[in-house]
C-alpha cells in the first residue's frame, strides 16, 4: 500500500494580494483539478462577463463568489512526487481572523504571500505573528504579483529585508523568500525567465523541502485521560483509561501518575481493537489503558510517569492569549479554560500588556483584551491544574478560553506563577472584613439553641455511593431535627435547579456549586444552625475550598467507605451500616450537641 | 506513524470528544463506505463497542442490498440500530421515482425533511431489536443534541468549509459566515439550548484514505461497490433512481485503490454518478444549508 506522507500547509496573507490564486495555480500545475472542473469555472466567467482567475476554482460557495473574498477557511488536496499536500487557505481579510486561526493551527508550515506592489500591509504582519503564535516554524513568504513591477529585484529585495526584521522579531525565521507571478505561474511550478538574478527554489520544490514534524517521542510522557470507559453491559470487564499521548512513551509496567488528583498506579495493559496485541504506546497515538489498581480518577486529569519530570501544577499562569471573541476579555469573569482535555473555570487576574499584531506596539494601559488583541495576561483557575510551559512540552501549554458557548480565545502558557496570591484567600479576606455582624453573639445563640453551628459535610469515593450519602445527609438532618436541633440538610442538586440555575452554566458545574454551597455554609453556621450537604467523590483541593468558604465557622468531613481524596484527611471515616447515627455520636464527641444522658 | 495511522488517531479522538461532552448523541449510518469507515472508527475508539446509538434514514428507495447489510452488521456488532421515514410523503408517493416531483425535492423530503424530523424526535423512530432483529417504535423521542456525520472536506467544495465540530442553528442553519474557531485540538462542544452541533471525524481523509483504511482493516462493505462480472459497480451509494452505477471492472478493494490511484477516475469526482447535484446549480450548497448530508 502506498499510503503517502502528506503535510497541511496554510496560506495566509493581507486581503487581495494573491493567495486564492496561488491554490488555484498549484491544483492546476500538479494536475490536481478534476477532469472538468477549469473549464466549468473558465465557462462560468464567460457567462457572468468576468475575467477567469484562478481563484475562482475555490470559491466553491456562491455567496463566496458575490462577495469574491474567501470567508472561511477551505480545505485543497494536491501532490508531488514528494508527498500529498492539504493546502488551507486562510482568509485575509480582518473580520474571519478567527478563520484563519481554524486554518493555520493544523498546519505544519505556513505560505505568507504579500503583494509585490502593495507591499506589506497591516495583516502581513498580522497573521505572521498569529502563525508565530500558533507554533508554526516553518514560514515561507511569497512576494506575488512580480509581473506587475517587471520582476524587479530591487522591489523584491526591498520587501524581504522589512519583513525578515518584523519576522525575526516575533521570533519566526523564514525558510525562504520567493518572487512569483501566481497568474503567469512564475516560479510556482517552474523556475521564471524573469527572475534569473533568484538562484532560490520554486514554491513545489521549496514545499517539498519542508519537513513534518517529528512526533515528540523524547519528551516526557504526557497524555490527557479524554474518558474512562467500562462496558460491563455488554460483558467487558476491562475498565479503560482512554487519550491521545501528547509526548513520549509509555510501556505496560511503568508507575504513573495522574495530576492534579496525584493518585498512582502502574499500568497493566495496552488497549486497543483489531491490533496486535502490544507493550508500548507512542506519541501521537489514540489508546487506551488499563491500571493494577482500582483508584477513581476524573476525565481532565493528565496522566504522567512517575520517574520523569512533571508538569507545573498550578493555578496560576502567565500566558499570551489571542482574543477573538465578540465580547472583550475582562478581569474577574468567570471563563471556561479548556486544556488538554480538561475543562475548568478561570478567571483572568491580570494583563501584563497588549501588543499590536500588526505594528507589534505594547500598550499597557487598556483593561480590558478586545477582538483581535494578543496580550500577555496572568490567569487563574478555580482549582490547580497540571501544565507545561510552551518552551518544554509545546502540545501540553496550549488552552482556549470559552466565553458563553464559544470558543473566545487561544493561548499559549509561558510559566506557572506562584500562588502565593490567592484570589480566593483575597476574596475571604475581604468577605470577613467587610461581612455585616449582628448584635447577637454566637455565644448566646450556642445557649438559646442547645448546640453549636457546623457545616457537616458527607462525602464518599466508592463507586454508586453517591445516592447513599444523599440519603445518610437527609437522615441525619431528620434525628437532629428530631431532637429539637436547628439542622438543615442541602443537596447539590438542589442548587443546580435553584439558586444556581440562573448563573451557572453548565460547563462551571461542579467547581461553582462547591463555591456556592462554601459561601451558603458560611452564611447558616454564622445563623447558628447545623448545616449539611453531601458531595460525591469530593477531591482534596474542593475540600480546601468548602473549608476556607466556611471560614471562620467549623467544619467536619465525614467519609463512607473509600476515600475520595488523596492526601487531605476527613475528620472521620465510617462505614455506610448506621451512619447517621455514628455522625450524632462525633456531633457529641466534638460537643456540637450535649449528650442528655451524660 | 504513517498517513492513514494519524488520520485514524485524530477521528477516534473527534468521536471521544463527542462521546464525551454530548449526552444525546447519535451517528449517522447511510451503508456506504465512509460512514461504514466511522462506524469502525467507533469500535476503535471504544474498544469494540459501539455506545452511539446509530441512525439511517430510509428513504425506501435504497439499492435493497444495502438494507440487507445494515441489519446484517446491526446484528453482528451489536449496534443500537434505528431508522426514520417521511411516511407521509411516502403515503402520498411525492417521490421523483412516482413522477410527482423534482430529484431536489424528492431528496428534500425523503432525505433532508426525514433526517431534521427524525433527529429532533417529531416523527417516529424505529429501532432494532437484537434478539429478534426486527424493528419496533423507539420509545425515546428525545432530541439528539450531537450528529456524527461521515463527510470529507474533498468530497465538494462546500464541504471543504466544514469544521470538525459544526454548530446549526434551531433551524438547522448552517451559518457558513460565522463559524467557531478550532484552535489545534479544541473544538466547539459547548452548545446553547436549542442549537446542535454535527461532527465530523472523517473531514480529512479523502476517497482513496478510506478504501485503503478498508484494506487495510478488512472493513467489510457491500458488494455494490464491486463489478460483479456485468463491468459496472457502484462508487457513491443512494437511491436507485439517482444514483448510477460506473463502468468499472474492480472487483475488490485493491482493484479499487488501484483505479483510484492510477486508473480513469483518478481526476473524476467521486459524486458524478449523483444526478441530484447536478440540477442544483451550486453543487449540494441548497440541499446541504437544509441539513442533507
Amino acid at each position: 500500500m502506498e499510503n503517502r506522507e502528506q503535510m497541511n500547509i496554510v496560506i495566509v496573507g493581507h486581503v487581495d494580494h494573491g493567495k486564492s490564486t496561488v491554490i488555484g495555480r498549484l491544483l492546476a500545475d500538479t494536475g490536481s483539478l478534476p477532469e472538468g472542473k477549469l473549464e466549468s469555472v473558465k465557462e462560468y466567467c464567460r457567462k457572468n462577463s468576468r475575467p477567469f482567475e484562478y481563484a475562482f476554482l475555490l470559491d466553491a460557495l456562491k455567496d463566496e463568489q458575490a462577495q469574491g473574498i474567501t470567508i472561511d477557511t477551505a480545505r485543497c488536496f494536491f501532490k508531488t512526487s514528494q508527498r500529498n499536500y492539504i493546502i488551507i487557505d486562510a482568509p485575509g481579510h480582518i473580520e474571519f481572523l478567527k478563520n484563519m486561526v481554524t486554518g493555520a493551527s493544523r498546519a505544519e508550515a505556513a505560505l505568507l504571500v504579500i503583494d509585490a506592489k502593495e507591499g506589506i500591509q497591516e495583516n502581513s504582519k498580522r497573521h505572521g505573528h498569529i502563525v508565530s503564535m500558533l507554533g508554526i516554524r516553518q514560514v515561507v513568504v511569497l512576494v506575488n504579483k512580480m509581473d506587475l513591477v517587471d520582476f524587479d529585484e530591487k522591489v523584491f529585495q526591498a520587501i524581504q529585508t522589512e519583513f525578515r526584521e518584523f519576522l525575526d522579531k516575533i521570533n519566526i525565521n523564514p525558510v525562504s523568500f520567493i518572487p512569483i507571478s501566481a497568474f503567469n505561474g512564475d516560479n510556482i511550478a517552474v523556475k521564471s525567465p524573469y527572475t534569473l538574478w533568484n538562484d532560490g527554489p520554486t514554491v513545489l520544490k521549496q514545499l517539498d523541502e519542508l519537513v513534518n514534524r517529528k512526533e515528540d517521542e523524547d519528551l516526557p510522557f504526557r497524555m490527557p485521560v479524554q474518558d474512562i470507559y467500562k462496558f460491563t453491559g455488554e460483558g467487558d470487564g476491562r475498565r479503560i483509561v482512554a487519550g491521545t499521548v501528547l509526548s513520549g512513551n509509555i510501556s505496560k509496567g511503568d508507575e504513573v501518575i495522574f495530576l492534579p488528583s496525584n493518585k498512582r498506579s502502574t499500568i497493566k495493559s495496552i488497549e486497543g481493537f483489531n491490533i496486535s496485541p502490544r507493550d508500548t504506546a507512542y506519541a501521537e497515538e489514540a489508546i487506551g489503558m488499563t491500571l493494577e489498581t482500582q483508584i477513581y480518577i476524573k476525565p481532565g486529569e493528565i496522566l504522567v510517569k512517575a520517574g520523569e519530570k512533571h508538569p507545573i501544577l498550578s493555578s496560576r499562569f502567565r500566558a499570551n492569549v489571542f482574543w477573538v471573541g465578540k465580547a472583550p476579555l475582562i478581569k474577574g469573569k468567570s471563563y471556561k479554560l479548556k486544556i488538554g482535555t480538561m475543562r475548568i473555570g478561570v478567571k483572568l487576574v491580570e494583563i501584563i500588556n497588549i501588543i499590536d499584531a500588526a505594528e507589534l506596539n505594547i500598550d499597557t494601559f487598556k483593561d480590558q483584551v478586545e477582538r483581535h488583541d494578543v496580550a500577555e495576561c496572568i490567569f487563574e483557575t478555580v482549582k490547580p491544574i497540571a501544565f507545561d510551559s510552551i518552551s518544554e512540552i509545546e502540545l501540553n501549554g496550549r488552552f482556549v478560553i470559552v466565553d458563553n458557548y464559544e470558543i473566545a480565545g487561544g493561548g499559549i502558557i509561558l510559566e506557572g506563577v506562584a500562588d502565593s496570591s490567592n484570589t480566593l484567600l483575597e476574596h475571604i479576606m475581604d468577605r470577613e472584613f467587610l461581612w455585616e455582624r449582628g448584635l447577637i453573639p454566637s455565644s448566646l445563640r450556642e445557649t438559646i439553641y442547645g448546640h453549636k453551628a457546623k457545616f457537616i459535610v458527607i462525602t464518599s469515593g466508592s463507586e454508586g455511593n453517591d445516592k447513599l450519602i444523599q440519603d445518610i445527609g437527609r437522615e441525619l438532618e431528620k434525628k437532629l431535627f428530631q431532637m429539637k436541633y436547628k439542622a438543615y440538610y442541602l443537596g447539590v442538586s438542589s442548587l443546580f435547579y435553584g439558586l444556581a440555575s440562573q448563573t451557572v452554566s453548565d460547563h462551571q458545574g461542579r467547581d461553582e456549586h462547591i463555591r456556592q454551597i462554601g459561601e451558603l455554609a458560611r452564611i447558616f453556621t454564622d445563623s447558628g444552625q447545623i448545616f449539611i450537604t453531601s458531595v460525591f467523590n469530593l477531591d482534596d483541593y474542593e475540600a480546601q475550598k468548602l473549608k476556607l468558604l466556611n471560614h471562620p465557622n467549623d467544619i467536619v468531613f465525614i467519609n463512607i467507605g473509600d476515600s475520595s481524596f488523596n492526601t487531605f484527611q476527613a475528620d472521620v471515616v465510617i462505614g455506610k451500616e448506621g451512619a447517621a447515627n455514628a455522625i450524632c455520636a462525633v456531633l457529641k464527641k466534638q460537643e456540637v450537641i450535649l449528650d442528655y444522658y451524660l | 506513524m504513517n498517513h492513514l495511522d494519524k488520520l485514524e488517531a485524530q477521528s477516534v479522538y473527534i468521536l471521544r470528544e463527542a462521546y464525551r461532552e454530548f449526552k444525546n448523541i447519535c451517528m449517522l449510518w447511510s451503508i456506504g463506505k465512509d460512514s461504514t469507515v466511522l462506524l469502525w472508527l467507533a469500535r476503535k475508539a471504544f474498544f469494540g463497542h459501539v455506545p452511539i446509538p446509530l441512525v439511517h434514514i430510509d428513504t425506501h428507495h435504497k439499492i435493497p442490498e444495502m438494507i440487507e447489510y445494515r441489519d446484517k452488521l446491526a446484528m453482528k456488532w451489536k449496534l443500537t440500530m434505528i431508522y426514520g421515514e417521511n411516511s407521509e410523503a411516502l403515503k402520498h408517493k411525492k417521490t421523483f421515482p412516482d413522477g410527482k416531483v423534482d430529484r431536489i425535492s424528492c431528496c428534500q423530503a425523503l432525505k433532508t425533511e426525514a433526517l431534521k424530523n427524525t433527529l429532533s424526535g417529531k416523527w417516529t423512530r424505529y429501532i432494532m431489536d437484537l434478539n429478534t432483529g426486527k424493528y419496533g417504535i423507539d420509545p425515546n423521542k428525545e432530541k439528539y443534541t450531537g450528529v456524527i456525520v461521515g463527510v470529507r472536506a474533498d468530497e465538494e467544495g462546500s464541504r471543504s468549509k466544514e469544521r470538525y465540530f459544526s454548530p446549526r442553528d434551531k433551524e438547522n442553519d448552517w451559518d457558513v459566515g460565522d463559524q467557531p474557531p478550532e484552535f489545534w485540538n479544541q473544538f466547539k462542544t459547548e452548545f446553547a439550548p436549542g442549537t446542535h452541533l454535527r461532527i465530523h471525524p472523517l473531514l480529512d481523509w479523502t476517497e482513496l484514505n478510506i478504501w485503503e483504511y478498508i484494506e487495510r482493516e478488512k472493513i467489510p462493505v457491500t458488494s455494490l461497490y464491486f463489478d460483479q462480472g456485468n463491468g459496472k459497480r457502484y462508487r457513491s451509494l443512494g437511491c436507485y433512481p439517482c444514483t448510477l452505477p460506473v463502468d468499472s471492472t474492480a472487483k475488490n478493494v485493491n482493484e479499487i485503490i488501484e483505479e483510484l490511484k492510477s486508473g480513469k477516475f483518478a481526476n473524476i469526482a467521486e459524486r458524478s454518478g449523483r444526478a441530484q447535484d447536478k440540477d442544483d446549480g451550486g453543487g449540494l450548497e441548497t440541499l446541504r444549508r437544509d441539513g442533507y448530508m
